[in-house]
C-alpha cells in the first residue's frame, strides 16, 4: 500500500485499464471481470473498452441493469466518440430523456433490426433478454454484480465474449420469493451473475480498479477496510485537497456541531438518544431533514480538484439515504415542511442510490432504533452503498446503542455446503464502521 | 410484518385472544382433504416412526414402525402410507372436464378434482418432501427391490412438496400457515408453528384467555407436539423402553411378544397423535367457516392443471424428478414462482379488504374521491392514430408511494386499466391524475361508465398485468457462463402448466 501510494492515481488506473484491454485483445478467455470500488471510474472504463472495440470493428453490445444506467452510458459514449453511430435499444413503452434523443449519432429503436448500422448497441438486460437469434462478438456488462444469474442465462447467447464490470461491495440482487431450494448449486439463479460466472469459470482474469475518484481520503480507508478487506483501494485525492466551508457560522445547536465536525473530518455521527422506535422514526427523519436544511442555510461551499475556486453546495449535491421506502417518504415530507428550497435533495433508499454520487450525504443508519438486527438490516452492501456516495462528507444519523444491538444479535445465518463464505460479513462490517464513527460523534448540546 | 399485522398482534396480546386478519379464504379447502400427521425418529431425518392419516375426523388410520431402524418394517410402513396416498389420488383421476381453447392455449382435458393433503405445520410439509426424496429413487428390482408403490409414493410426495412452494397453491398445505393468514395471535410467528398453541389463541377453551390456553398447550403431556419431531420426554420415557422390549421379543423369537410390544407402541403413538389429529379437524372447521374467494377457485383450477399434467407424465412412464434442478430449470422455476407470487399478492389485495388496507398503509394502494374527470380526452399514438385517453383525478389522504407511469386497477372496476399520469401533493392530500389505458372504447364509441363519476369513492392498487414466461435455453444448450451443457442430460419432469 505504502509503495503504490507514491504513484500518481491516474497512472495506476491507466495501468489497470491497459491490462483489462490487453486481456480483451488476447484470445483465450471468454470473459474478463473488473471489480470496481465506489467511484473508481467504472463508467470511464466501460466507455474506453467500447470505444476500443468499436475502433477495431468488433461488433459490440452494452448491457446495463436499468434504463437510467443505459441512458447515462449512451450519453457518455456518444460524447466520447462523436463520429460513430450508436444504437439505443429500448422497450416499447420507454421514452429516453431528451439528453439521449438529441444526440446526433444515436439512433433509438425497439428492435435490433433497426440498429444494424450501429457500431455499439446499448440496452437493459431485460431488453436484451428478449432479443433472439443474433450473436455479437463482445458484450460489456455494466453493474454485473447487480444482475441476477438467471438474467445472465437469458442473455449469454447474445455474445461470444464479455467484459463484466461492477462493484462487488454493493447490494446483492434479491427475489420476492423465499426458497432455499438452490442454495449451494453453482448456478443458483438467486445469486449475482459474476458469482455464478466465476463458479463455472474460475480461471477468468479479474482486475481491480485501484483508486476511488469519488471518496475523499477521509473515507477511502474506512470503506476499503470495512467492505473490501482483501482487495483494498485508496483515494485519488490527497488529504486537504477537498474541504467544506460554511459562509454562516454555526449557532450552538447539535445540528451545527455535527455539520462542523463533518466539514472538518469528513464524517459525523449525529447521535439521538437511545430508544426503540418504529421503522419510520419521526425524530430521526426530522434530524436528517434538519441537517440538510442547515447545510443549505449555512451556505456550504465545497472546494475540490474539480472546483479549485470553491463551489456553493446546491440542493442537488446533497442526498439523504435511508433503508426503507416509507422512511424516504417521511424524510421528504419533513424536508418539504421545513425547507421548500430543499426539494431537489435526493431522498432515496440504498437500493436506488447505487451508482449515484453526491457532495455530501446524510444517512439514516439501517439499525437505528431497531430491537433486532435482521440479515436484511445487517447486509454489508446496504451500509456500503449508504456510506460511499459522498465526495466531501458523510453524516450518519442514528439512535445510540447500535453497538449493543449488534452484540446482542451476532450473525446466526446458517452455513450451507457449497456456498463460499461471503466477506465481509455484515455484522463485522457494521462494527468496523461503528468503531470509526465512535470517534466522530458530535457533542450533543 | 406490516403495521396493521403488528397492531393486530399487539391487540391480540392485550385482549388475550387472536384477532381476525382476513374475512375471506384465499386457498381452496377440498371437500375431502387427506390429513397426514407424520412423526419422525429423533436424530434420524427421513426415518418415519408413525403417521395418522385419513379423510374424516372419526376414522383416522394409524401407521407405526415398531422398530424404525429395521428397513423391512420401514418399507412396510411406507407401503401402507403409499396405499393411502395413491388411493386418494386415484379416486380423483376418475372424471375429467374439457377446458375449451383460449388465446395461446389449445383445448385440453383436466381432472374435475384434485387431491389435497393437509399437514399440521411447515416442518411437516417439508418432511413429506424429504420422504419423497428418500423414496422416489428406490429400485423395484435387483437385490434391494421394494414395492413399486414406494417409488410411486416418492414421486407424488415430491410433486406435492414442490407444488407447495407455488404461491397460492392448495394441493399440499400446512394448517398453521393457513390459520396465520387469517388470525393474528399474541405470540411470535415461531410459536404459531405449534398448532395447539395457535388454536389456543384463536379458540381458547371457555374460561381461559388465549395466553393461558397457549401456556397450557406447551405442556407436552397434555398437548404432545404436532410433529414431525416428537417430544424428547416421550422418546426417553416411553418409546425407547417399548422399542427395547420389541427387540427383546424379536431376539427371543417370541411372536406373541413382538405383537404385544407392537400393540403397546401403537397405543403410545395413538396417545401422541390423537390430540393433534383433533386439532387438525378443529382448524379445518375454523377455516371452512370463512368464505372462499373467486381467486381460490381459479388457483385451484391451476392446481388441477398441474395435477393433470403430472398424472399424464407418470402415466407415460415418467422418471423420478431429478435430485437437483439444472441451470435453466432452476431459472425457469424461479421465474414461475416470482410471477405467481406477484399475481397472488395483487389478486388477494383485490379480493380482501384487509390486504388492501395493508397496502394503503404502505403506499402501494390508495382510496379516494374522484374530484374531476375528462371522459372525452383523446391522445395520438406513435403511429398517428387518434385514440380515446380519458383522464380523471382522485384526491386521497393516503400516503401514496407510486410513481407516474405505474399501471393500476381498481377492485371495483376490473375491466378498466389505468395509468398514473401525474401526482401532486397538496395540503389537502395527494391528487392523482389517472389515464384510462384499457377498456375505455374508441373516440367514436366510448364505453359507457369507463370513467368514474365525480364524487365516487374508489380504491386503486397495482395491476399485476399479463405476462409471458421467459424462455431459457434448453439444457443441452446451457451457455458457458453457466458451465455449458451437463455431461448427462437429466430427466425433465413435467413442467407446471401456467394459467
Amino acid at each position: 500500500m505504502t509503495e503504490t501510494s507514491q504513484h500518481d492515481p491516474a497512472d495506476e488506473t491507466r495501468l489497470v485499464t491497459a491490462a483489462v484491454l490487453d486481456d480483451m485483445a488476447r484470445p483465450g478467455h471468454r470473459g474478463v471481470i473488473v471489480d470496481s470500488p465506489p467511484g473508481a471510474g467504472k463508467t470511464t472504463l466501460v466507455v474506453r473498452a467500447a470505444t476500443q472495440l468499436a475502433a477495431s470493428g468488433e461488433p459490440c453490445i452494452i448491457v446495463a441493469q436499468t434504463n437510467n444506467q443505459v441512458d447515462d452510458l449512451t450519453v457518455r459514449l456518444a460524447r466520447q466518440d462523436q463520429g460513430r453511430p450508436l444504437g439505443r435499444l429500448t422497450g416499447t413503452d420507454y421514452i429516453p430523456p431528451a439528453a439521449v434523443l438529441t444526440l446526433p449519432n444515436v439512433t433509438v429503436a425497439t428492435t435490433v433490426d433497426d440498429l444494424s448500422d450501429s457500431a455499439v448497441i446499448l440496452g437493459t438486460a431485460a431488453k436484451w433478454a428478449i432479443v433472439k437469434d443474433r450473436t455479437w462478438g463482445w458484450a460489456i456488462i455494466d453493474e454485473a454484480y447487480q444482475m441476477r444469474s438467471d438474467m445472465l442465462l437469458l442473455i449469454a447467447d447474445r455474445f461470444e465474449r464479455a467484459l463484466f464490470v461492477g462493484d462487488p461491495g454493493q447490494l446483492d440482487p434479491f427475489s420476492i420469493v423465499e426458497t432455499t431450494r438452490w442454495i449451494g448449486l453453482p448456478y443458483d439463479p438467486m445469486q449475482n451473475a459474476v458469482t455464478v460466472l466465476q463458479a463455472h469459470n474460475p480461471d477468468l482474469p479479474v482486475h481491480r480498479l485501484p483508486v476511488s475518484w469519488r471518496l475523499p481520503p477521509s473515507a477511502a480507508p474506512v470503506i476499503s477496510g470495512a467492505f473490501y478487506p482483501f482487495s483494498g483501494f485508496r483515494a485519488a485525492t490527497a488529504p486537504g485537497a477537498r474541504y467544506l466551508e460554511f459562509a454562516a457560522a454555526g449557532i450552538r445547536s447539535s445540528a451545527d456541531a455535527t455539520l462542523d465536525l463533518a466539514a472538518r473530518t469528513g464524517w459525523a455521527l449525529h447521535e439521538l438518544p437511545a430508544r426503540h422506535t418504529i421503522r419510520s422514526d419521526p425524530e430521526a427523519a426530522d434530524a436528517a431533514a434538519g441537517l440538510a436544511a442547515r447545510l443549505l442555510a449555512r451556505h456550504a461551499t465545497g472546494t475540490c480538484e474539480r472546483h479549485p475556486g470553491g463551489q456553493p453546495l446546491r440542493p442537488a449535491d446533497i442526498a439523504i439515504g435511508v433503508t426503507h421506502r416509507d422512511q424516504a417518504d417521511q424524510v421528504r415530507q419533513a424536508l418539504a415542511q421545513t425547507t421548500p428550497a430543499a426539494a431537489p435533495i435526493r431522498v432515496d433508499t440504498a437500493n436506488r442510490l447505487q451508482g449515484a454520487e453526491f457532495e455530501v450525504t446524510i444517512i439514516l443508519h439501517p439499525l437505528s432504533g431497531r430491537r433486532d438486527a435482521t440479515a436484511f438490516h445487517l447486509e454489508a452492501g446496504r451500509l456500503c452503498v449508504l456510506t460511499s456516495r459522498h465526495r466531501h462528507a458523510c453524516i450518519v444519523v442514528a439512535r445510540a446503542g447500535i453497538a449493543d444491538l449488534l452484540d446482542a444479535h451476532p450473525s446466526d445465518e446458517p452455513i450451507h455446503l457449497g456456498v463460499p463464505a461471503k466477506f465481509p460479513d455484515g455484522w463485522e462490517a457494521n462494527h468496523a464502521v461503528l468503531a470509526h464513527l465512535a470517534d466522530h460523534r458530535a457533542q450533543r448540546q | 410484518m406490516s403495521m396493521l399485522t403488528s397492531l393486530a398482534r399487539v391487540e391480540a396480546a392485550a385482549a388475550g385472544r387472536a384477532r381476525p386478519l382476513s374475512q375471506v379464504r384465499h386457498r381452496r379447502l377440498a371437500g375431502q382433504p387427506l390429513v397426514i400427521v407424520p412423526l419422525t425418529l429423533a436424530g434420524d431425518p427421513a426415518t418415519p416412526v408413525a403417521a395418522m392419516t385419513g379423510v374424516s375426523r372419526t376414522s383416522p388410520r394409524l401407521l407405526v414402525v415398531p422398530q424404525p431402524r429395521n428397513r423391512e418394517l420401514r418399507l412396510e410402513f411406507l407401503t401402507s402410507l403409499a396405499g393411502t396416498v395413491l388411493g386418494h389420488i386415484a379416486a380423483r383421476q376418475q372424471t375429467t372436464e374439457i377446458i375449451p381453447a383460449a388465446r395461446n392455449r389449445e383445448e385440453r382435458h383436466r381432472y374435475a378434482d384434485a387431491p389435497q393433503i393437509l399437514v399440521p405445520n411447515r416442518a411437516a410439509r417439508d418432511y413429506l418432501g424429504l420422504l419423497g426424496r428418500a423414496t422416489r429413487f428406490q429400485q423395484t428390482d435387483g437385490p434391494y427391490a421394494v414395492d413399486p408403490a414406494i417409488p410411486a409414493l416418492g414421486k407424488w410426495l415430491t410433486f406435492f412438496a414442490e407444488r407447495a412452494d407455488h404461491p397460492g397453491s392448495a394441493l399440499l398445505a400446512d394448517l398453521t400457515s393457513m390459520l396465520a393468514e387469517h388470525w393474528a395471535t399474541g405470540q411470535s410467528p415461531l410459536e404459531d408453528s405449534s398448532l395447539a398453541a395457535q388454536l389456543a389463541w384463536i379458540d381458547p377453551p371457555p374460561g381461559m384467555t388465549g395466553l393461558q390456553a397457549a401456556l397450557a398447550a406447551e405442556d407436552p403431556l397434555r398437548c404432545p407436539p404436532s410433529g414431525p419431531a416428537t417430544d424428547p420426554g416421550f422418546d426417553q420415557a416411553i418409546l425407547e423402553p417399548l422399542i427395547r422390549s420389541y427387540d427383546r421379543a424379536g431376539h427371543a423369537g417370541s411372536r406373541a411378544g413382538t405383537s404385544r410390544a407392537t400393540a403397546e407402541i401403537t397405543a403410545a403413538f395413538q396417545g401422541q397423535l390423537q390430540p393433534t389429529w383433533d386439532d387438525m379437524w378443529r382448524a379445518i372447521a375454523l377455516l371452512r367457516a370463512l368464505p372462499e374467494t373467486a381467486g381460490a377457485t381459479r388457483r385451484w383450477g391451476a392446481d388441477r392443471d398441474s395435477f393433470t399434467s403430472f398424472s399424464s407424465y407418470l402415466a407415460d412412464g415418467g422418471l423420478p424428478q431429478p435430485r437437483r434442478d439444472h441451470a435453466a430449470g432452476a431459472a425457469a422455476r424461479l421465474d414461475r414462482l416470482e410471477r405467481a407470487q406477484a399475481t397472488y399478492d395483487t389478486e388477494r389485495a383485490h379480493e380482501d379488504p384487509f390486504i388492501l388496507a395493508e397496502l394503503r398503509t404502505t403506499g402501494e394502494a390508495f382510496r379516494g374521491q374522484v374530484i374531476s374527470a375528462d371522459p372525452t380526452r383523446t391522445g395520438i399514438t406513435p403511429a398517428g392514430r387518434t385514440v380515446l385517453r380519458p383522464r380523471f383525478t382522485i384526491r386521497t389522504s393516503d400516503p401514496v408511494r407510486l410513481e407516474p407511469g405505474r399501471a393500476l386497477i381498481s377492485p371495483a372496476r376490473p375491466r378498466q386499466q389505468v395509468q398514473i399520469a401525474a401526482l401532486a401533493r397538496t395540503a389537502a392530500g395527494t391528487d392523482i391524475v389517472l389515464e384510462v389505458t384499457h377498456g375505455m372504447g374508441t373516440p367514436a364509441r366510448p364505453t359507457p361508465g369507463a370513467v368514474p363519476a365525480i364524487g365516487e369513492q374508489l380504491s386503486y392498487t397495482l395491476d399485476p398485468g399479463f405476462f409471458t414466461l421467459r424462455v431459457y435455453p434448453p439444457t443441452d444448450q446451457t451457455p458457458w457462463t453457466h458451465g455449458g451443457p451437463p455431461a448427462r442430460p437429466p430427466a425433465d419432469p413435467a413442467e407446471d402448466p401456467q394459467p
